[in-house]
C-alpha cells in the first residue's frame, strides 16, 4: 500500500534545495513592528508548524510567502520563485486555506471546487474528476450539490481545504485550520492532512495557537513578537524543558516556593494551575518535595512536558494570555452575523 | 483509498500544467468566473429580485397615478394630466422607472464587495495567479447584467400601462439599458474598491443615490428648471441614460416624435443633446471609472 502511494515526480524528489525560504524577513506598520528579521527552510515534503499567540506575527508572515502583503525587508522564496518579483509563479504553486471562511454560501459544494478549478486553468477533463476525488477525501462526497450555507463549520474547514489542494499545490499553506472546531472534527481534519501528504508529495505549512496541535508537525518554530525564538522538531523542543513537569496545589503556595528553593534547590513557578517545577525525574521527586514542605499538599500531577511548557519557559507567559485584537473581534462579529443569516 | 490514488495521478500532470496559459487568458477565466457566480447567485435568490421590482412599481402606480390624477383633474382615463396632448403623465414616467430598478440594482450589487473580500469568495480570487483587474471587470459585468436584467422585466409592464413597445423598441432599450447599468455599477464598484466597512458603503449610497434619481429627469422634465437645478441636473451622469432610454421606448407609442425629444432631451444652452453624444458621455465615464476600480484592486500593500 505504501510503495503504491509513491506517485512522486523524480525531477523534484532529488532536488533537495528548501521549497519555503525566508532571510530576514521584516513587516512594519507605521511604527509597529509585526515581523522583526525571521529566517526558515522548510524542505519540500516537511509539514511545519508556525506557532505562536495571536498577534505575534503568523498571519503576517503567511500572508507575505503568499504575496498577498509586501514585506519592508528581507526576501522570500517559494518553490523556487522570489514573493517580490514572482508573485505569480508563486500563486501557482500555492494552496491557501485561510483562517477567515473565504467559500460562498449561497453556492454548492460543487460549484466552489469548480470555480476555484476553473480559475487556476484545471483542464476541463479533469475537473469533474478531480472534484470528486477531493470531495471523497475530506468526507464530503455526499454533500456535493448542497448549499454550503447548509454545512457545519467542521464541514466548511474541509471544504476549504478540499478547494486548497484542487490544483494540487506544491505547498498548503494553512492559517489556523482548526480554529473554533471542536476536538473530534480537528482529528478528522489532521487525518485528511496526513493522508494529503502522502498521497500529492505536498508540503505543509500551518500556523496555530494550539499547542497540541502543533504536535502533529515535523518540525516548529515559535514565534513571539515577531522573531522565532525556538525552532525544532516536537521532541526536540520538548527536551528543552527538562524530564518531567510536576505541577502541584499546595495551601500556601508563595510559601512553598520559598521552602522548595531553599530546601531542595528547585525553582517552582506559580501559575493558575497551581505550582509548576521541572525536574529531571518526577516519580523521584514527589516524595522528596511532600516531606520537605511545611505547608499542605493537597494536589500532585506529574506529566511529560507539553509544548506549552516550553512555550511558558521561553517567553515567560503562557501562550493564550494576549487579548483578542480588533480583527478577532470583527472576526466574531461576523461568526455571528453568519450563523444569524441561517 | 481509491480516491487518494487518483489525486496523486493527476497531481503530477496538473503541476505541468500550471502557467502554461497565458496571463490574460487566465484573467480572462476568473471574469467569467465572478460574473457567472453573480448570474447564479441572482437567479437563486428569487425573493430578492421580486423584492427589488417592488419600489419602482410602487413609484410609478401609486406615485405617478396619484400624482397625474391629483394634478390634472379629470384628465384622460389612463390617469390623468398628459403632457404634450397625447402622452400621459404615467407614460411619462415610466421609462424613468424603469432606469430607476437599473439605478437602485447596479448601485447597491457592489455593496456585496467589501464584505466578500474579507470574509468570502473574492478573497480566494486576490490569491489566484491572475491579474486582480479581474475582480473590478468581473464584478461590474456580473453587477451590470444583474441590473439590466432588472430594467428587462420592467419592460414587460409598459403594455399594462399603455405604452405600446415593438420588438425593434425593445431591442434599442435593452443595449441603452445595459450602458447605465454598467456605468452605474462601475460606478459603485469604484467606491466599494475603498470602502473598509459596510456601514460606511451604505451611508455613502444613501447620500448619493436619492439625489442622482430625482436630478436624473426620471420623475420630470428637465426644462425650464430653476438654474442651480439646471446645473446640477446637468452633472447627473444618469441623466444621460435616461433621456435616449425615453426616447426609444416612447418612439412607437404614437406621441409624436419631437413631443418626445422635446420632453425627453438633456439640453446644453438650449441645445438638444442627441441620444448617440449622451450614451457616448456614459461611456466614457464608465471606462474612467472602471480604470479606477482596477487600480484600487491592483494596490498590494
Amino acid at each position: 500500500m505504501e510503495a503504491q502511494l509513491q506517485v512522486v515526480d523524480p525531477a523534484r524528489s532529488r532536488d533537495r534545495s528548501p521549497v519555503i525560504a525566508v532571510r530576514g524577513l521584516v513587516k512594519t506598520y507605521g511604527r509597529v513592528e509585526a515581523v522583526r528579521g525571521i529566517d526558515l527552510d522548510v524542505m519540500p515534503g516537511e509539514s511545519f508548524g508556525f506557532l505562536g499567540p495571536n498577534g505575534a506575527g503568523k498571519t503576517t508572515t503567511i500572508q507575505i510567502l503568499c504575496t498577498l502583503l509586501r514585506a519592508t525587508a528581507g526576501s522570500a522564496s517559494v518553490a523556487g520563485f522570489d514573493v517580490e518579483t514572482h508573485p505569480d509563479d508563486v500563486r501557482a504553486c500555492i494552496g491557501l486555506v485561510f483562517q477567515d471562511p473565504s467559500l460562498d454560501q449561497e453556492l454548492t459544494a460543487r460549484e466552489n471546487l469548480d470555480f476555484h478549478a476553473i480559475v487556476y486553468n484545471v483542464p476541463r477533463a479533469l475537473r469533474a474528476r478531480r472534484i470528486d476525488a477531493v470531495l471523497e477525501m475530506v468526507g464530503l462526497q455526499d454533500r456535493a450539490n448542497a448549499a454550503v450555507k447548509t454545512f457545519s463549520g467542521g464541514m466548511k474547514r474541509r471544504l476549504e481545504i478540499a478547494r486548497g489542494i484542487m490544483h494540487a499545490p506544491q505547498v498548503l499553506f494553512l492559517d489556523e485550520p482548526t480554529q473554533g472546531l471542536d476536538p473530534q472534527t480537528r482529528a478528522h481534519i489532521w487525518q485528511y492532512l496526513r493522508e494529503l501528504r502522502r498521497s500529492e508529495d505536498i508540503t505543509i505549512f500551518m500556523t496555530t495557537h494550539y499547542m497540541d496541535e502543533a504536535e502533529y508537525c515535523e518540525r516548529i518554530a515559535i514565534i513571539d513578537h515577531g522573531s522565532i525564538v525556538a525552532e525544532g522538531t516536537p521532541d526536540l523542543l520538548k527536551g528543552m524543558v527538562g524530564g518531567d513537569v510536576v505541577t502541584a496545589g499546595t495551601a500556601d503556595d508563595a510559601a512553598a516556593v520559598a521552602e522548595l528553593s531553599e530546601r531542595l534547590q528547585v525553582e517552582a513557578k506559580r501559575t493558575e494551575q497551581g505550582l509548576l517545577i521541572e525536574v529531571p525525574d518526577g516519580a523521584a521527586f514527589v516524595p522528596r518535595m511532600i516531606q520537605a514542605l511545611s505547608v499542605r499538599v493537597n494536589t500532585v500531577t506529574i506529566r511529560r512536558p507539553s509544548l506549552d511548557d516550553v512555550f511558558l519557559k521561553l517567553t515567560g507567559r503562557a501562550i493564550r494570555d494576549d487579548e483578542a485584537g480588533a480583527m478577532d473581534n470583527l472576526r466574531a462579529m461576523a461568526q455571528m452575523w453568519r450563523g444569524g443569516r441561517r | 483509498m481509491d480516491a487518494i490514488n487518483e489525486l496523486a495521478r493527476d497531481a503530477v500532470s496538473l503541476r505541468q500544467q500550471e502557467l502554461r496559459t497565458p496571463r490574460w487568458q487566465r484573467t480572462a477565466r476568473a471574469v467569467y468566473v465572478i460574473w457567472y457566480r453573480d448570474i447564479i447567485r441572482y437567479w437563486r435568490d428569487r425573493t430578492r429580485l421580486v423584492a427589488s421590482l417592488a419600489q419602482p412599481l410602487l413609484f410609478l402606480i401609486v406615485f405617478g397615478v396619484g400624482l397625474s390624477s391629483s394634478l390634472g383633474g379629470v384628465g384622460n382615463a389612463r390617469g390623468g394630466a398628459t403632457f404634450g396632448g397625447s402622452l400621459s403623465y404615467v407614460q411619462y414616467m415610466y421609462p424613468g422607472v424603469v432606469g430607476m430598478a437599473v439605478l437602485f440594482t447596479a448601485m447597491f450589487s457592489s455593496m456585496s464587495i467589501v464584505w466578500d473580500r474579507e470574509f468570502g469568495f473574492l478573497k480566494e480570487i486576490l490569491v489566484a495567479p491572475i491579474d486582480r483587474s479581474a475582480v473590478a471587470v468581473g464584478k461590474t459585468l456580473g453587477g451590470a447584467t444583474q441590473a439590466m436584467l432588472q430594467g428587462v422585466i420592467m419592460l414587460a409592464v409598459g403594455p399594462i400601462i399603455g405604452v405600446h413597445l415593438t420588438p425593434l423598441t425593445v431591442l434599442e432599450a435593452v443595449p441603452i439599458l445595459f450602458l447605465i447599468a454598467f456605468t452605474l455599477t462601475a460606478f459603485g464598484v469604484a467606491i466599494a474598491a475603498r470602502m473598509r466597512s459596510m456601514q460606511g458603503f451604505q451611508v455613502i449610497m444613501n447620500f448619493l443615490l436619492m439625489p442622482i434619481f430625482f436630478l436624473s429627469g426620471s420623475l420630470f422634465p428637465l426644462a425650464g428648471l430653476p438654474a442651480w437645478m439646471t446645473v446640477l441636473t446637468r452633472i447627473d451622469p444618469v441623466a444621460y441614460g435616461i433621456a435616449p432610454l425615453r426616447t426609444a421606448v416612447l418612439s412607437t407609442s404614437g406621441v409624436p416624435g419631437a413631443v418626445t425629444r422635446q420632453l425627453a432631451s438633456v439640453t446644453w444652452f438650449g441645445w438638444e443633446v442627441p441620444s448617440i453624444l449622451a450614451l457616448g458621455i456614459l461611456g466614457v465615464l464608465a471606462a474612467v471609472l472602471l480604470g479606477f476600480s482596477i487600480r484600487s484592486f491592483r494596490i498590494r500593500d
